[in-house]
């Protein structure tokens, strides 16, 4: 019954991805002409592969569900991209960038994916360059690096805190030069609602207009879904609104299996919430815990009186702070990586120390790098015997050079001053690791059907390493499908074009009309929203930062519950012609709600800690992680059969040849 | 707070468009402007009545969808924040705030507050870009050493959003600071040089091909302009054009 075949090629690790290139079939560029390929999402995946493949010569149908693709939300991401270059000379190598990924992902990608990416990582940089993306340079007109968690090389390429939006412009650009010659067709404020299989392949999908909200199919020979991650089944994440499980789910729900659901990555640095009215969260990068320290008070009486407004943090003496991640994590401190990071937050939060109204924040604090960099700029001023306010102004100026745009943002959603009292900060759903399984070629188990970027599960593991979603999602659209999906479309050369009258298209046409139709005259009394922030709350309270099997098993039955209630109660305004953001929403909770029970089972199979998924009952006696290599080193494959509780699940099991498995510790 | 809403209602682009006045109660502070408008529209939604419409979708600032004309300013009264990072207080209890969707020709009405910037699209299609392939062999990234000031102003003028701001405000609606942030950013460039010239023509032709007004230098698109793309790029634009039109290569 299984059809796991992970197809990874056979000889070293090194050569499997040359090996592989030169021995699958190619398209010649006159058959090119001839085949047809939807894109889904125009983030740096979609982007990128679009791009990509009309400049090969195929026919290009992208999608994005925004007005315009250059907004898909790989262009909020801040901090940078790896690249194994070793410009810096410190030793760095493809070897040490799949190392560092493989063990950041604490042993649960697959071995053959990672080293591929790491050798593709160094071309991305050439290939953005030459697009004219802006990187950062030093004054010799050299590219900038900057360091990141988990790793001791330096290989973090970046825009200044921008580095998403400009990597993304530059895969915008790319498409939009095929768009301008008609070799790609975009279709701008689309979504797509289900995936057309006609003999067992994928050859199109039923979207629909945004605008006008006629429901239109598109046919192709083959589909690629880069839909992006699905952190907002949480409701509140660092997600955009829009990004949604929709066309993943869709395609799971049609044959392609969905991998490790519950490996999500809760981010530690993020802007807390600040009360029910809030819609979002907002990321605070990375790289400001190379100069802030975290803490809380020592005692209860300071919580509340900080809670109340009477006492400032700022009033707290150095002995009555507890800096818990230094105390804890003597060599790693505060750059422990994000999963233990979060945990620990969380832990004193949940012991009663969160230091704002709702409970849920600790305090990020720049005061001592501020007086640090004061006093290194005295010196080098050559200014003597300089005041401690001289000193801390001159700090303040430093760190403002080094995070200025960072703490702005803060001050207007916070409306507090991080230069004089520490930042708040809590940790937020920022990215999922799992998604849809593929083979080595990024092929789904439906055939002709690809999943790219944070869609698919294969390169993190149960953990994903900063700056490393950007190279991914840029490798897979770039530099690794461009070259499989020519080995499946070789045999497609004879086909002709798919056409879009076949019984398949009628039937899964009738079904998402049918399914519209459904919410939109259901009249019930509840928003959307009601019903999604019920489904983040069970998520975030038993299936977040910690989870266990009583939690869990009242969250799977919880969320059944909210979902029967969802389709007899939900009340969606409108109809469904027009413009319907309502009716959107709708659609993308709908499948929220299904996978959200997918997701909380298994993490309820999986009885180990991995990565971003702790098991309170797998930990050692220090309340660390605890893996258990010989129960869980493989891939849950989740097979849809009609109802999230009846998936079944098949098993790839893990081999790691290359690397030795070990037990993280940051001590 | 307590605030009344004056918001532009339209049904679709044929439809006839009129200010609505809606009262709002018990509004947060702390909220930012569009999670006013989620309040306001899961009440309107809960007395079954249409949601008001309008385009967002980081509400972090930098997607460039959320586009509200808001008190006669693009994103609002605050400067250098998006409308997603507005917060409410920025405003007074008991005040009448007006919503209105980006205004141009270029940019019609879909539905109540969200526009149509497709334009934005078209005129990237005309030229946005450099003229390389993905390949996997292009030179190693390294190889062109290039200034630092110059990959610094090229970054400025790359951090632009397409949120139409600057449109919005123009008294004529024109995109030329849009425009000239792409022309300048890829022109200061090595990779972008080659073809500057031809860029510049090409996206100016479609900028005003879209019904885009013309330039008059009031500056005003600068003010508004969330990210703070300087004006400098209009005049960096002006240059590569002149010299376009005065060279036969182009």
């Amino acid at each position: 019954m299984t059809k796991l075949d992970a197809k990874i090629p056979e000889g070293p690790i090194a050569e499997k991805w040359t090996k592989h290139k030169n021995e699958i079939n190619v398209v010649n560029p006159a058959n090119k002409r001839l085949i047809d390929i939807i894109v889904v999402g125009t983030g740096l995946a979609g982007g990128s592969a679009a791009a990509s493949l009309a400049e090969m010569g195929y026919n290009v149908k992208a999608f994005c569900f925004q007005d315009s693709p250059r907004r898909a939300h790989s262009i909020a991401a801040q901090g940078g991209i790896n690249a194994a270059k070793n410009y810096q000379n410190d030793g760095d190598s493809t070897y040490r960038l799949f190392y560092d990924t493989v063990k950041g992902g604490d042993y649960r990608s697959r071995e053959a994916n990672v080293y591929r990416l790491a050798e593709v990582s160094a071309n991305i940089i050439d290939q953005c360059v030459a697009q004219g993306v802006p990187f950062a340079r030093d004054y010799g007109g050299l590219l900038d690096n900057r360091s990141f968690g988990g790793v001791l090389v330096s290989r973090t390429f970046y825009a200044k805190g921008q580095t998403g939006q400009q990597l993304l412009l530059g895969a915008y650009s790319a498409m939009s030069r095929q768009i301008g010659k008609g070799k790609i067709k975009m279709y701008n404020r689309h979504e797509m609602l289900d995936v057309v299989k006609v003999d067992g392949k994928a050859r199109g999908i039923i979207a629909r207009d945004l605008v006008s909200g006629k429901i239109e199919r598109h046919s192709a020979h083959a589909v690629v879904i880069c839909s992006g991650g699905y952190g907002n089944v949480f409701f509140l994440s660092t997600n955009a609104m829009g990004s949604n499980v929709t066309a993943a789910w869709k395609i799971h729900k049609k044959g392609a299996y969905f991998a490790n659901p519950c490996y999500t990555q809760i981010h530690p640095t993020c802007i807390p919430r600040s009360g029910d009215h809030q819609s979002k969260l907002t990321l605070m990068s990375e790289s400001l815990r190379n100069d802030g320290r975290i803490w809380v008070p020592k005692k209860k009486e300071d919580v509340d009186a900080i809670r109340a407004g009477k006492l400032k943090p700022t009033q707290l003496k150095e002995d009555e702070r507890d800096y818990y991640l230094e105390r804890r994590y003597p060599a790693f401190g505060n750059l422990v990586p994000r999963d233990v990071a979060s945990r620990a937050a969380k832990e004193r939060c949940d012991a009663g120390f969160g230091v704002n109204k709702t409970g849920e924040a600790v305090y990020l604090d720049f005061s001592s790098a501020i007086m640090r960099y004061g006093k290194e700029k005295a010196t080098v001023d050559g200014i003597e015997n300089a005041s401690d306010k001289e000193i801390r102004e001159l700090g303040e100026g430093v760190v403002e050079a080094k995070y200025g745009n960072l703490f702005q943002m803060y001050e207007k959603i916070v409306d507090e001053n991080p230069y004089k009292t520490p930042m708040m900060i809590y940790p937020a759903v920022h990215y999922t690791m799992g998604g849809i399984w593929v083979d080595y070629n990024l092929m789904t188990s439906i055939e002709g059907c690809y999943a790219l970027g944070e869609a698919n599960f294969s390169d993190h593991g149960a953990n994903r390493l900063g700056a490393s979603a950007l190279m991914q999602g840029l490798a897979d659209g770039y530099f690794v499908l461009p070259y499989t999906i020519g080995d499946y479309l070789a045999n497609d050369i004879r086909t002709g074009p798919i056409s879009i009258d076949s019984p398949e298209f009628v039937e899964a046409e009738k079904v998402v009309k049918d399914d519209l139709n459904k919410l939109i005259n259901n009249k019930g009394t509840h928003s959307v929203d009601y019903f999604h922030k019920r489904l983040g709350k069970v998520m975030w309270d038993k299936v977040g930062m910690a989870r266990n099997e009583k939690g869990l098993k009242e969250a799977i039955a919880e969320i059944q519950q909210i979902r029967k209630e969802f389709w007899e109660d939900v009340r969606v305004p409108g109809s469904v012609d027009g413009l319907n953001p309502e009716l959107e929403k709708a659609g993308r909770v709908a499948d929220f709600l299904e996978l959200g029970e997918l997701f909380a089972k298994d993490a309820l199979e999986r009885n180990e800690s991995c990565g971003g998924h702790f098991r309170e009952e797998s930990q050692t006696e220090e309340g660390e992680a605890l893996r258990h290599d010989d129960q869980y080193a493989y891939v849950a494959a989740w097979e849809y059969t009609g109802e999230p509780k009846d998936a079944v699940l098949h098993k790839e099991e893990l081999e790691f040849k290359d690397i030795e498995l070990k037990q993280r510790s940051y001590k | 707070m307590d605030l009344t809403l004056k918001i532009w209602r339209q049904k679709n682009r044929e439809a006839k468009g009129e200010m609505k006045s809606y009262p709002i109660k018990g509004v947060s502070p702390d909220s930012s402007f569009l999670e006013m408008m989620d309040l306001l529209n899961n009440e309107l939604i809960e007395k079954g009545e249409d949601p008001v419409a309008f385009d967002h979708d980081c509400r972090e600032g930098i997607c460039g969808s959320c586009s509200m004309y808001i008190n006669g300013e693009a994103h609002g009264p605050d400067r250098m924040v998006t409308t997603c990072q507005l917060h409410m207080r920025k405003f007074k209890d008991g005040e009448t705030i007006h919503i209105e969707p980006w205004r141009a020709n270029a940019f019609p009405v879909e539905k109540d507050l969200v526009v149509d910037r497709s334009s934005f699209d078209r005129i990237m299609n005309a030229g946005g870009f450099v003229s390389v392939n993905t390949s996997g062999n292009t030179q190693d990234a390294n190889a062109t050493p290039i200034p630092k000031e110059d990959a610094d102003n090229a970054f400025d003028a790359a951090t632009c959003i397409g949120c139409g701001a600057c449109v919005a405000t123009c008294k004529n609606a024109s995109a030329m600071l849009f425009v000239s942030a792409k022309v300048s950013q890829l022109a200061l460039l090595p990779q972008g040089r080659p073809e500057a010239k031809r860029r510049a023509t090409h996206m100016v032709e479609q900028m005003d091909h879209e019904g885009f007004g013309n330039c008059t230098n009031t500056g005003a698109c600068e003010v508004e302009c969330p990210k703070g793309i300087s004006l400098e790029n209009i005049a960096r634009m002006n240059r590569e054009y002149l010299s376009a039109s005065m060279s036969s290569d182009s």
